[in-house]
């Protein structure tokens, strides 16, 4: 049941990134799903309403996207809460480091072992 | 008084030169295209064994020309200049492929036009008795293209259904001042043309008012019409750009409905998934050094007008808020009997 739902809220937000992809002018771009993402995840974690999603679907909401941005804000409002402005600057950074490295590890060894195939 | 001028874009050859050779190098999914039997050479992948794509695109461009000299019997040392460009900043696939040639080289930007841009100058250059033999080359490949205007493809990002497939090949073709033909008899040379279309990823339609505006000048200049050739090609306009391209040219009074057709639609087949059809220097340059020509020298089209059709673009004027202005440059090419 915890894997059914992961599944299916995180293909619904996959869902609306490609909607969005398909259904907007060609001025929307990657890049801006990627940002618009990370953002609206963070502002709806900022609002308390991402955490609920969290409690729900698990790995399906931290996995994606608006999942990175929930760390991201709520690593500042920790961050905030013990090191006051210090601590908002550097708490996101801090709390999503672990996942930052990983991203750059996993990325490098595969760009070392594998050759793109580029279609 | 430019005696060779005609009207206002076109210059008509007095000593129309020959192409006495052609060859062209493609990728594996231009290989399982409609063209795949016209090819000389299609490889097994985009990589030929190198260590980046950059260095994949040089070596097909360098194969292709060394082809079309043998094709010719024509030693390197006897070609006059090279001219030859690509998609690349700096066309370094030109330039460093002319590094392994010991013959004086012409570097050319006319972006996808770059073929026909080459030929025509390579033309005039033999028509005008300064070159007894000129070899042309252009180059594109998908990986480098898209690294270069858009985005690498290791980021695996998807691509909008009117994008184009930028062909992964090379074309060459080598001109000399006595030969069978196909000859190229006239060159019309096209203006910059700016319509205000922004979308990178939809050049056929920046480019189509370009390709129009040259084929309207060339009927204008020649007093030629449609029905004259047997077969009006343009470079990739695909699908998008080949509509509109019709209908600009049949509001200045000529009707292309039964003899055009474009490069970039011959090349692959809508079955291959590439949305909008082929686009790159190497889609002009591979049709033509393979299919096209082979049809005229079979004279199953005695006299063709070929209009290589280029986006002038970068990504940092696309940054900047520009727009994408197109050119067209056009050669008749001819087989008499």
């Amino acid at each position: 049941m915890e894997l059914f739902k992961a599944f299916v809220v995180g293909g619904l937000i996959c869902v609306i990134g490609q909607l969005i992809m398909d259904l907007t002018s060609y001025k929307i771009a990657t890049p801006h799903i990627l940002v618009g993402f990370v953002a609206g995840g963070a502002i709806l974690s900022g609002l308390g309403i991402y955490q609920h999603i969290v409690d729900f679907a698990g790995a399906g909401a931290t996995i994606p996207l608006p999942g990175f941005g929930h760390s991201l804000a709520q690593g500042a409002i920790e961050g905030a809460k013990t090191n006051g402005l210090l601590g908002a600057l550097g708490g996101g950074i801090e709390k999503t480091s672990v996942g930052i490295a990983a991203a750059i590890l996993f990325s490098f060894l595969a760009a070392v072992i594998f050759n793109p195939k580029g279609d | 008084m430019a005696s060779k001028k005609l009207g206002k874009q076109t210059l008509r050859l007095d000593n129309p030169p020959s192409i006495i050779g052609s060859g062209s190098v493609v990728g594996p999914k231009e290989g399982q295209g409609p063209l795949g039997g016209y090819f000389h050479r299609v490889c097994k992948d985009t990589l030929l064994g190198e260590i980046s794509w950059e260095k994949a695109e040089r070596k097909m461009l360098e194969e292709a020309m060394n082809l079309a000299l043998e094709q010719a019997q024509i030693q390197p040392s006897e070609v006059d200049f090279i001219l030859a460009g690509d998609l690349l900043n700096q066309i370094i696939s030109a330039n460093y492929t002319a590094r392994a040639f010991d013959i004086p080289f012409i570097g050319l930007y006319g972006a996808c036009s770059t073929m026909i841009e080459g030929m025509a100058l390579g033309a005039l250059l033999v028509d005008g008795g300064y070159a007894d033999k000129v070899l042309h080359g252009a180059s594109s490949h998908y990986d480098t293209a898209e690294r270069q205007y858009r985005f690498p493809t290791e980021l695996g990002t998807q691509r909008p259904m009117s994008a184009q497939w930028t062909v992964t090949g090379a074309g060459a073709t080598l001109l000399a001042n006595q030969g069978m033909g196909p000859y190229i008899t006239h060159v019309t040379f096209g203006k910059v043309i700016d319509r205000g279309i922004q979308n990178a990823n939809d050049m056929g339609s920046a480019m189509a008012p370009a390709v129009a505006d040259t084929i309207i000048t060339h009927f204008k200049d020649t007093g030629r019409g449609p029905g004259d050739y047997d077969l009006i090609i343009s470079g990739d306009l695909a699908v998008y750009g080949h509509a509109i391209t019709l209908q600009l040219v049949r509001e200045a009074g000529y009707d292309l409905n039964k003899n055009y057709t474009d490069c970039g639609i011959l090349i692959f087949d809508p079955a291959q998934d590439v949305h909008a059809g082929g686009s790159g220097c190497g889609c002009s340059a591979t049709v033509v050094a393979s299919w096209l020509l082979k049809h005229i020298w079979e004279l199953k089209y005695r006299r063709v007008l070929v209009i290589g059709s280029g986006a002038l673009l970068s990504t940092v004027a696309i940054q900047q808020g520009e727009s994408i202005p197109g050119i067209g440059h056009a050669v008749v090419l001819e087989k008499f009997e």
